[in-house]
């Protein structure tokens, strides 16, 4: 019966192929829609978690404000360091003063950090700070990798001698380019913290990363906020974000965003369901003698109604096929020029089916219940 | 053994103003293996009597037994597979369906009946050679002619070997030659004992019949034994 359900149902809508093509465009331009929105989302969303891998979720910031008046110092920022769960801290000082590379003077940002603030993937070439670095006040910098590219396109640029602010320092290393979620250290020279505060003739940091233990950024930036609170005097002066904040900001805006957009989505779906709704009255108007000959012929009022659902539901379907199709290749391409990854999930396809099945048969249900409910009688007469 | 016994059967549409009694009291009895003509002009009565023999109308007084059973009380599924099991329609328009073959024509009442698909193709491929159409199973209605096409629908009637066959104008839109092997296939399905009711206008063709039954204003005006 199932067999032949099917079999009927194709023939009916391959017997109408404009007609079935209009009818399933709404479904398949929601689907479409869904399939390449849940897509794209989700290639964004995989892309901000690929970034935060490398670059760390375990990180948060401090900024003092008006650190003139009042900052941190190296001591403090050690007593921070020995808090449970912060792994390290990382300083940064920054200054814009004239460097003189390979026989030019530009204006360029230089920025003091410690040992703390490289590893592996921020290093490009040669080697970070180290720690002696930091305590020995050493002459030594790293360049952005934009700076490097720059100035030496060619050669070498390790163990070569730059000036800053009238100060030798030997090029030790050059950064790896900056990722997008952090300040671009492209164009920067970075140089040891303790030799950029005596150098500028600071005493204080306005501004450090610190560094925790998986999952323990919160505790972190409780203690953090207590003892900076206490080092203050109880003055607000200074901001804690952690990169988890931020991540998470990012979340709730995506969830909103798939919402809104899926909400519209939703309507197009729902749009198109009243068309296959209408589609299928018309249908049913259009075969009562076909519907009187079959209860006629034996069916019962159930089985006219499978009949009917068989076909919303085969139209739907089909819909949601085509628009599964079409929204993945939408998604495809979108994703391609976004440069974010490219996964077509298969619960995304099987929830798009499944809500296709669902309209097929939630507005195909009025339209079969009517058939099942034509006396044969009525039905006959208009042969 | 009676087959059908309707007695006092009346029909009435409408209600108020509008009420319109077409059926007024008829008294029927028809035995197995016979062949009834029932024959009256348009508007006499006789399609609704046929629609209500065929269970596919009900009544409005009077009480009709078919075989054993009384089908009053029946719900509309019941008397959906009562129709498929006990009685074979035949229509003056053939009704097949446009877009299903000669075989899948004659195999729906057998689907709606569950048999299995071994089942089907015996019966099917049996009834369409019975009627003389062993070759055309794979046709179309369109591409036959239309006594071929009513020739498929009388195998669709027969294939589930009903008690009762119910003919409306079986020949009413087919050409004297069609017509005449039409009348020949069911004076076949008589003499093999077949239950044959035949609703039409023209006495040439009632005359084909055993009995008439001349239906008028409504009622029974008479009976007439022809053969």
């Amino acid at each position: 019966m199932i067999r032949e359900n099917i079999r009927m149902a194709w023939l009916t809508v391959i017997s109408h192929k404009m007609r079935s093509f209009l009818t399933i465009l709404g479904i398949v331009i929601g689907t479409a829609s869904i399939i390449a929105l849940m897509t794209i989302i989700s290639g964004v969303t995989d892309s901000i978690n690929e970034e935060v891998a490398t670059f760390g979720a375990d990180r948060m910031t401090v900024q003092i404000e008006d650190a003139s008046k009042r900052g941190v110092s190296v001591a403090e920022l050690d007593r921070l360091e020995a808090i449970d769960g912060v792994s390290s801290v990382s300083p940064t000082t920054t200054q814009q003063t004239d460097v003189y590379v390979t026989g030019q003077t530009s204006t360029q940002s230089v920025i003091g950090k410690s040992n703390s603030y490289f590893d592996d993937s921020t290093v490009a070439t040669g080697r970070g700070l180290t720690p002696v670095d930091v305590s020995q006040q050493t002459y030594v910098a790293l360049l952005g990798d934009t700076l490097a590219k720059e100035a030496f396109p060619t050669t070498s640029l390790l163990g070569e001698t730059i000036v800053v602010g009238g100060i030798r320092y030997t090029v030790v290393g050059t950064l790896a380019p900056s990722s997008e979620f952090s300040m671009s250290t492209d164009e920067a020279i970075i140089i040891p913290v303790t030799t950029a505060l005596q150098q500028f003739h600071q005493n204080t940091i306005s501004s450090f990363d610190i560094y925790t233990e998986a999952g323990q950024s919160e505790t972190v930036n409780e203690a953090v906020t207590q003892q900076l609170t206490t080092a203050f005097n109880g003055r607000d002066t200074f901001t804690v974000t952690s990169f988890e904040d931020a991540l998470a900001s990012i979340d709730q805006i995506n969830a909103l965003l798939s919402m809104l957009l899926v909400g519209i989505a939703s309507i197009s779906l729902l749009v198109g369901g009243i068309g296959i709704m209408n589609m299928m009255l018309v249908s049913v108007t259009e075969r009562t003698s076909e519907i009187g000959l079959r209860k006629a012929l034996g069916a019962t009022p159930g089985k006219i109604r499978q009949q009917f659902l068989f076909e919303s539901v085969l139209l739907s379907l089909l819909g949601g096929f085509v628009g599964v199709v079409v929204g993945g290749l939408l998604a495809f391409g979108l994703t391609l020029v976004m440069g974010v990854p490219f996964t077509l999930a298969s619960s995304t396809i099987g929830l798009a089916l499944g809500f296709s099945i669902l309209i097929g048969v939630v507005f195909g249900y009025i339209p079969a219940r009517k058939a099942s409910n034509l006396q044969p009688i009525e039905a006959l007469r208009n042969a | 053994m009676t087959l059908i016994e309707v007695e006092a059967l009346t029909k009435t549409y409408g209600s108020g103003d509008n009420e319109q009694t077409v059926l007024r009291g008829i008294d029927l009895e028809i035995q197995e293996g016979e062949f009834v003509a029932i024959l009256g002009p348009s508007g006499s009565g006789k399609s609704t009597l046929m629609n209500i023999l065929g269970c596919l109308d009900g009544y409005t007084s009077g009480r009709y037994r078919f075989g054993d059973k009384d089908v009053t009380g029946l719900s509309e599924a019941e008397l959906s597979l009562f129709r498929n099991k006990q009685i074979g329609f035949i229509f003056q328009q053939f009704n097949l369906l446009p877009r299903l073959s000669a075989y899948e024509n004659v195999e729906l009442p057998l689907i709606y009946q569950r048999s299995s698909k071994a089942d089907r193709q015996t019966r099917t491929k049996q009834m369409l050679t019975r009627v003389g159409l062993g070759d055309k199973l794979g046709a179309f209605p369109n591409q036959l002619s239309g006594g071929q096409q009513q020739r498929v629908a009388i195998a669709r009637a027969l294939v589930t070997n009903p008690s009762l066959l119910l003919a409306d104008e079986p020949t009413g839109a087919l050409d004297q030659a069609n017509g005449r092997q039409i009348m020949e296939l069911f004076h076949d399905l008589h003499a093999e004992g077949k239950t044959i009711i035949m609703i039409t206008h023209d006495i040439d063709i009632a005359r084909e019949a055993t009995r008439i039954v001349h239906v008028r204003d409504g009622k029974i005006e008479k009976e007439e034994r022809v053969r």
